[in-house]
């Protein structure tokens, strides 16, 4: 057994943490983001369920902020932690796909897409843009921490310093 | 005597080669992948429609106006057209080395790697799936709410054939999540 010393537990706690509060403030920005706007004679009013693909990045970051909060309280020595790295694996595939979808949907939204006659609507809602793009860069911090995390879980089960027997 | 015959084992011991058996699943699994990730670049590459309009009727003569379908109008597009491709070319890559793998051995360090660089490829893999996914559904479904129309009822073909890429794709994820998990299972020592 061996011996995983008190920085590196904390270091581990601390990763885990900080991509449970990234998963958190990208559902809570983009949850929260609503503006109503008047274009000429329309009121429209702008939310994240207009867009499946923004309900799905809600719908991701907030699977993945439940099992981030539910891993925090893995004892470091369990069992569970070779389950650990398949769902590690498995979530940050979803938190990827979901961040890339937005990312696509929020693209036309900004600059519009001249051949399929499709005009931008960010000059209409401004605030609601920068609210979306505030909660994209939420969910691209807790992709790359959640890649840091799948190689820790990884180093976690397997023997540790596999170049060891180099 | 006896020492010859020691001598004799000790030699017979040391010309057995060590090979490990070669893992036929992981190679077919690779295959499949590198065939469902190219199909589904090709596919979505040479996706093209040109349709003609009617514009405006001046007397009897109506004025057509042609347009193109081109899969490099969107950037999701491009992205997953990029992504597939990288994916097809890492898993060339990865056939190559399981091949031609055992002549050069780097310890332990190639099974790391190779863990490592399967699991970038998946990420990359799901990400162009998923804008292309909610790109190809805008386009199928329209947007009411930001008054986008939607394309696929003029644009049939060109929006089949994107479906049959996004299939392909899916199933290649599928390969990939397998291939990606037995390869990090065979960074377990054997004991």
């Amino acid at each position: 057994m061996e011996s995983i010393t008190k920085a590196r537990k904390i270091c581990h706690l601390l990763l885990r943490f900080l991509a449970f509060g990234a998963t958190l403030s990208a559902v809570i920005v983009m949850a929260t983001s609503h503006e109503k706007a008047s274009v000429l004679v329309f009121q429209f009013e702008a939310k994240y369920t207009n867009t499946p693909a923004f309900k799905y990045f809600v719908i991701g970051n907030s699977l993945v902020t439940v099992y981030g909060f539910l891993v925090l309280f893995l004892p470091p020595e369990s069992f569970l932690w070779r389950l650990a790295v398949a769902t590690d694996l498995v979530f940050t595939m979803l938190l990827v796909s979901s961040i890339s979808a937005a990312l696509a949907i929020a693209q036309v939204g900004k600059k519009g897409n001249s051949h399929a006659a499709w005009l931008p609507i960010c000059n209409s809602v401004p605030k609601f843009c920068n609210q979306v793009t505030g909660a994209l860069v939420a969910g691209a911090i807790a992709v790359i921490i959640y890649m840091i995390l799948l190689l820790n879980s990884i180093h976690r089960v397997l023997d540790p310093l596999i170049l060891r027997k180099c | 005597m006896a020492s010859g015959n020691v001598e004799k084992l000790e030699l017979s011991f040391s010309a057995v080669p060590d090979k490990p058996k070669k893992d036929w699943v992981l190679l077919s699994l690779r295959v499949l992948a590198f065939l469902a990730t190219a199909s589904a670049t090709l596919v979505m590459a040479l996706n093209k429609q040109t349709k003609n309009f009617v514009v405006a009727t001046i007397g009897t003569t109506p004025i057509t106006v042609s347009i193109t379908a081109k899969f490099h109008h969107t950037p999701a597009f491009i992205f997953f057209v990029i992504a597939n491709g990288v994916a097809s070319l890492h898993n060339l890559v990865m056939i190559g080395v399981d091949i031609l793998g055992p002549r050069f051995d780097y310890k332990g360090l190639r099974f790391v790697l190779i863990a490592i660089l399967d699991m970038m490829n998946l990420v990359l893999a799901s990400a162009g799936d998923g804008a292309a996914t909610f790109m190809s559904e805008l386009g199928r479904n329209g947007n009411t709410h930001a008054r986008w129309d939607k394309i696929c009822d003029k644009f049939e073909s060109y929006c089949n054939r994107g479906g049959a890429a996004l299939i392909a794709s899916f199933i290649a994820i599928i390969l990939l999540l397998i291939t990606t998990v037995m390869s990090i299972s065979k960074l377990k020592p054997k004991n």
